[in-house]
């Protein structure tokens, strides 16, 4: 046994109160949250500015609101699963998450669609670019999500996760809920200031 | 179903054990690819000595120019190529692509990286008792970033349309309009790309500082027995997690702006008598974006120093510092108020005059943490036992430039006085003294006080001294000067001056400021060779050169992965135990219990001391 290997066996890494792994989760939601509160301040004081062009939100953006909600909440379910140790309920639940989540990307794209629609295109007032700035920077942390949810998944099949090592399952589920109440922020920020 | 579980746990901590028992480190994974936080510090501290270099060798070129605008300077044609035109004249466009790099370089790749990636990395997990950060291998992936986007910048010099020239603020529409200007182009483009790797190098950083401060301290590591190095570094950190992330918004407008055609930034430009068909946005709205990063970011650049010069002043005044509490106070105050006053840089832009004094008062409430921080070092310098290593001396020489460099802010922070100085040479002389200098002899300060443990040699005092004092008075010659020229009305950036019949009056003295920057900046390869020499041939350090209480000096001379050999100790006391009545030495280590030191301990303590 060498040195190193000697110093890791006796490691002391005291655990004070919230463990490492799951803090530094908090703190990068804490960025992102910045980064979205730094991005709808610009919409405020861009707002103020005049020039805006007032529009109707697309109702597409209401339904997949609902729809991410869904998948947050089947989300919850698999955690609460995995704590009762049925790794083939966690399986579905995850598949399931992504697969909502696959039409969450889709009804957002139906949005965008509806936008155009409306004549509002990513290149133009403001107003219209920062719609398509906030769901697709959205679209872009749930991809971050879609790559976790697949990292639990394999966790899952090669039984690493389980009610004595929660703690993957755990935060990948922080983050899903995290994801939805950022969407759900943004929608009412958008829907309220129009 | 909970067999099947335990088995499957039993076989995973098995795996985890047979993985360390195999711990070994290949070249590339000790010194390249490191997880080690102590490598991954030097890493950053060679990167950042690399960026000085050039960052400082490119303000040599400009203030060539700025101090000697007739000069021939075709005997740079070998570096700069075309950019020196046959005349030996330096081409305008790249007089602005060099200021704005030393810019970038010096306020992120050098004293945001170099000094905050150094430090932080280096002292948190040994002056906390940790064996590494909480995630080796995001620290891993931090330098790598950094490394990536210096890389990219390195490169975008190279450019033949040159780098970003906008300034390093990147204000659109200059720098949002490829045709406005030949820097704005490619060079825009790898400076946007550049500082998106940097900012997720921060952001990996941060996080990893924060999470190891808080989770990782050892026992007895309590909050107010933590040394005021970490409290900066903490703080330090939490700045950037908030205010990075703004930058990255602002960026992420100006790029779509740049390669998508929208328009939250532009509006009714005329280029060329061509009318753009962007039209609706506004490059205010650019300024509170990047303000809202940039004003923090100065704290982000000087906190650290002020955490460094706190620890170095104490030790080598052998007294305690003075008001660790009202330390730790002014450094959250200064945080906090550094997200309340980003307007303090716009106060020329057009903003409703009630609002602009709501953030003067804000920022005159600076001036009180600051002065109460400048004040401690004073009071602890103050009938101490000065032991004056060169370490010392940078510290002290930065507690001048913070008072002198601050005062100015003053005047600066005053909406109707900031009209007249705005972008004048006062606003250059002012930043560079009080963040740039200040926090540049933090960094060598902290170099000077922890290369022994770094390299686990010593470096040589008397080359220390000669570089102290001709960078001291360096500064000084450099920078004082600067007011008069900024009261005078020379407005920043400019290229030449010579047009301008009320400037010829100045003209010797911007020739002195030059001669003054080639003295300070010549004096830095006496440090490079300080540096780089001793950490091969240098005097083997001894355990604790400086006779210090704070837990990296009870490591082995050169600490391997892990960082303690043995268990981490435990600590006991506060960092600041020095000359304490009745003690037999004039230290007294962290790792000291009370119930020995029963000759000094105080009433409180000697209770403390049951519990132990």
């Amino acid at each position: 046994m060498d040195n190193t290997a000697a110093i890791f066996a006796n490691r002391n890494f005291k655990i004070k109160s919230i463990n490492a792994k799951k803090f530094a989760l908090w703190l990068f939601i804490v960025s992102i949250c910045m980064l979205f509160a730094g991005l709808t301040s610009a919409y405020i004081v861009k707002k103020s500015d005049g020039r805006w062009l007032q529009f109707e939100m697309p109702d597409m953006f209401l339904y997949s609101t609902l729809v991410l909600v869904l998948s947050s909440i089947v989300m919850h379910l698999t955690y609460l699963k995995a704590k009762n140790n049925s790794l083939k309920a966690v399986k579905i639940g995850i598949a399931s998450t992504a697969v909502i989540a696959l039409v969450f990307f889709y009804m957002q794209y139906l949005s965008w669609v509806q936008l155009v629609a409306q004549d509002i295109f990513l290149v133009g007032n403001p107003s219209g670019s920062f719609v398509y700035i906030f769901s697709g920077l959205h679209l872009a942390h749930l991809i971050g999500g879609m790559v976790f949810l697949l990292v639990i998944f394999l966790d899952t099949i090669n039984y690493k996760v389980h009610s004595k090592s929660m703690l993957a399952i755990e935060m990948c589920t922080t983050y899903w809920h995290f994801l939805g109440g950022l969407w759900i922020y943004l929608y009412l920020f958008l829907v309220m200031s129009n | 179903m909970s067999i099947t579980d335990i088995q499957v746990t039993d076989e995973l901590v098995h795996d985890d054990d047979h993985h360390e028992e195999h711990h070994e480190q290949s070249f590339i994974f000790k010194y390249i690819f490191s997880t080690d936080h102590k490598t991954i510090a030097k890493q950053f501290l060679i990167t950042g000595i690399f960026w000085a270099m050039i960052g400082g060798g490119l303000s040599i070129i400009f203030r060539l120019q700025l101090g000697f605008p007739d000069m021939d300077m075709g005997f740079l044609q070998p570096f700069l190529g075309d950019w020196i035109s046959n005349a030996g004249k330096l081409d305008p466009e790249f007089y602005l692509a060099m200021i704005t790099m030393h810019g970038t370089i010096m306020v992120f790749f050098v004293l945001t990286a170099g000094l905050s990636g150094t430090f932080s990395n280096y002292l948190i997990p040994l002056q906390v008792g940790a064996r590494d950060m909480a995630s080796g291998f995001m620290n891993l992936l931090s330098y790598w970033f950094f490394f990536l986007s210096s890389v990219i910048m390195f490169v975008s010099m190279f450019l033949s349309t040159g780098p970003a020239s906008g300034g390093w603020t990147i204000y659109p529409p200059l720098s949002a309009l490829p045709q406005a200007m030949s820097g704005s182009g490619m060079g825009m483009t790898l400076w946007l790309v550049s500082m998106v790797f940097f900012i997720a190098s921060t952001l990996l950083g941060g996080i990893n500082y924060i999470t190891t401060v808080i989770n990782l301290r050892t026992e007895g590591m309590t909050f107010r027995r933590m040394p005021l190095t970490i409290w900066a570094f903490f703080i330090t950190a939490v700045l950037g997690l908030l205010s990075f992330p703004v930058l990255v918004a602002c960026v992420l407008l100006l790029v779509f702006d740049r390669s998508f055609g929208t328009s939250f930034y532009l509006s009714e430009i005329f280029i060329g008598g061509e009318a753009l068909p962007n039209l609706g946005g506004s490059p205010i709205l650019f300024q509170h974006l990047f303000w809202f990063l940039g004003h923090p970011e100065v704290y982000i650049v000087i906190l650290p120093a002020l955490g460094i010069t706190s620890e170095v002043i104490s030790t080598n005044s052998r007294k305690p510092i003075f008001g660790y509490t009202a330390m730790i106070g002014s450094i959250l105050a200064i945080a906090f108020l550094s997200f309340i006053v980003w307007a303090h840089h716009m106060f020329i832009t057009g903003m409703n005059p009630f609002l602009g004094s709501i953030f003067m008062f804000l920022t005159l409430i600076i001036a009180i943490p600051s002065a109460v921080k400048a004040f401690n070092y004073i009071t602890t310098l103050w009938k101490g036992n000065l032991v004056f290593t060169p370490a010392m001396l940078f510290s002290i020489g930065l507690v001048s430039f913070f008072i002198s460099g601050g005062l100015t802010g003053l005047f600066l922070g005053n909406a109707a006085i900031d009209i007249n100085l705005h972008d004048t040479y006062f606003v250059v002389a002012h930043f560079h003294l009080v963040m740039g200098s200040a926090a540049f002899f933090g960094l060598l300060a902290g170099v000077y006080h922890w290369f022994p443990k770094m390299f686990g040699r010593m470096m040589d005092e008397k080359l220390g001294y000669i570089h102290f004092w001709l960078t001291f008075v360096g500064v000084y010659l450099v920078f004082f000067p600067l007011h008069y020229i900024g009261i005078a009305g020379f407005p920043r950036r400019y290229y030449s001056f010579t047009n301008f019949d009320a400037f010829s009056s100045f003209v010797d003295l911007n020739s002195f400021v030059t001669v003054a920057a080639f003295i300070t900046f010549g004096a830095q390869f006496i440090f490079l060779f300080n540096f780089f020499y001793n950490i091969f041939k240098g005097k083997k350090a001894p355990l604790n050169p400086w006779n210090s209480n704070t837990l990296e000096w009870t490591t082995p001379r050169v600490p391997e992965h892990g960082n303690w050999p043995g268990e981490i100790p435990k600590v006991y006391r506060w960092p600041y135990d020095y000359s304490k009545p009745g003690a037999k030495d004039d230290f007294i280590p962290q790792t000291v219990p009370y119930h020995q030191t029963k000759e000094s301990n105080t009433d409180f303590e000697n209770e403390e001391s049951k519990k132990e």
